[in-house]
């Protein structure tokens, strides 16, 4: 499903490559931990699987698509079959839950109709039944998050990748948004989150993937954070 | 409904920052009217050249002691040139009548003149006007020709005049043309900006480039459409208070203005500030919303 081969990245200006010579595989529909003190490369990674960022070297493959030879105009297509969701949620203050989750389908050309059958679905999904017409700023942070896992989920995606989804949420709200991730991974969703919140790397006891300095220093079928 | 969303987001666009807007139609719409302005005054040039050069006559004027031998043989040989259309051969007696004609408001002049005081001359019709120079080179020299006069050098004239109103109503539109591009960049910018949450959502989520692109040109676009309706209005009304009233006189020796190639300014305008819009919108947002 996402295959790194000998991948290294170097920003323009940087002394040292983010990311050295790496190589890894992620088979589809496994749970995948990215973890690694900041500045270690992590979310290089992540940001190389959207093609944000283009590699210096080596060969990134997402979907059985070479993404490394990519070309830009086919770039919006090839991001609908991935969902993101980030440490800052990325919601749009000005529209409601429901909203936000039905401009993603908006935009790439799906009708209203579409978007009245499946938002409410997803909503539901994601145990935000009933506050689909709140705002943002009318949501906790958890709730806030929800709507951004809804929003990456509603197109069904083949990946999830999540960058620091936790990152501002006390304990026990990460421990729900997990728990909505680990349902995700369930119906055969692959998910990518990057992270060092060791707590819910050791509760969960999936694969994890340490980066240290751009490199890989562990690869662990049922790890924990060490 | 995506049609719809991109129209909304455009008006939705033109007004949060209303003001800018404003000032992007207005000089838009001022650099467009002096574009106007000046085609019509170079396809007025072109008219006017093709009505006077139709009157215009060369002036071959014979000198005192010409004598009828000398004559014949300039008759003879304007008779045979190719580039001549017609010619007539004009006495100091006719010449004192065209005097009298010309000078009728001041009697005493023309009564202090008699025919002898007047040059013999022929009178040439060119079949190309153009054409002066070779023309008057055959005759150049001729025993008998005191002097050759081009009544186009005189137009010549009036044309430079033209020319350089027309040239500097140009100047002053790529001036304001190029002021109103830098205002529809910054206002793509700043459009940009307010909407960077949205954008970044939908590279996120996997919206097409044109997509996201589409309702800033089409801003753009508007406002340049908006800014060419004005600028034509002006250059209509332009025309028909300077030109048909105030200016009269002047549309007498200038040749009417035909509203048709007014009206022609139309499409002119409009295409050329959509288009400019357009691509200047286009490509700020190369720069700015790297996708």
């Amino acid at each position: 499903m996402i295959q790194l081969e000998n991948v290294t990245k170097t920003y323009p200006k940087a002394s040292r490559p983010s990311l050295d010579n790496v190589s890894v595989g992620i088979e589809k529909g496994e749970f995948v931990f990215f973890i690694g003190p900041s500045g270690s490369g992590k979310s290089t990674i992540i940001k190389l699987l959207l093609k944000e960022v283009q590699a210096t070297n080596g060969k990134v493959v997402v979907n059985a698509k070479d993404v490394t030879s990519l070309r830009s105009w086919k770039i919006p297509h090839f991001r609908r079959s991935i969902g993101c969701v980030f440490q800052d949620f990325r919601l749009l203050p000005n529209r409601t839950a429901y909203e936000n989750v039905a401009f993603a389908l908006e935009v790439i050309g799906k009708t209203k109709a579409v978007a009245r059958r499946v938002v409410p679905e997803v909503l539901e999904l994601v145990g935000l039944g009933g506050k689909e017409h709140r705002y943002p700023h009318e949501l906790s942070g958890g709730e806030q998050q929800r709507v951004a896992v809804a929003r990456a989920f509603v197109n069904r995606p083949l990946i999830l990748l999540a960058d620091e989804p936790t990152g501002n949420l006390d304990p026990d709200t990460s421990i729900e948004i997990m728990r909505l991730l680990d349902r995700i991974n369930r119906t055969g969703t692959t998910v990518v989150m990057v992270t060092h919140d060791s707590n819910i790397v050791n509760q969960m006891r999936r694969r994890v993937i340490e980066i240290e300095s751009g490199r890989i220093v562990r690869d662990q079928a049922r790890g924990v954070y060490g | 409904m995506r049609v719809k969303y991109v129209l909304n987001e455009v008006l939705v666009g033109l007004w949060r920052n209303v003001t800018m807007t404003v000032a992007m139609i207005i000089t838009m719409s001022v650099s467009l009217t002096m574009l106007g302005a000046s085609v019509l005054m170079y396809l007025q040039v072109d008219r006017m050249k093709d009505f006077y050069y139709g009157e215009i006559e060369v002036s071959i004027f014979l000198a005192d002691n010409v004598t009828e031998g000398q004559i014949a043989a300039i008759e003879g040989k304007i008779k045979s040139d190719p580039l001549v259309k017609e010619s007539n051969h004009e006495t100091k007696e006719q010449a004192l009548e065209r005097f009298k004609v010309l000078y009728q408001d001041s009697p005493d002049f023309v009564a202090a003149v008699n025919a002898d005081s007047l040059p013999e001359s022929f009178r040439v019709k060119l079949k190309n006007p153009e054409d002066y120079d070779s023309f008057a080179k055959s005759l150049d020299g001729e025993p008998g020709v005191q002097r050759i006069i081009d009544q186009r050098e005189l137009l010549q004239k009036v044309f430079n005049i033209f020319n350089s109103v027309q040239l500097m109503s140009l100047v002053v539109a790529a001036v304001m043309a190029f002021a109103a591009l830098l205002l529809v960049g910054n206002t793509i910018q700043v459009a940009a900006y307010s909407k960077r949450r949205e954008v970044a959502v939908m590279k996120l989520v996997g919206a097409s480039n044109w997509f996201i692109q589409a309702p800033f040109v089409l801003e753009a676009v508007v406002a340049g459409l908006i800014g060419a309706i004005l600028g034509f209005v002006a250059l209509f009304i332009g025309k028909i208070v300077l030109l048909d009233n105030k200016l009269q006189a002047l549309t007498a020796i200038l040749t009417p203005v035909p509203n048709g190639n007014v009206w022609l300014m139309l499409p002119l305008l409009a295409g050329v500030g959509a288009l400019v819009s357009a691509v200047t919108a286009w490509v700020t947002l190369r720069f700015y919303l790297k996708v």
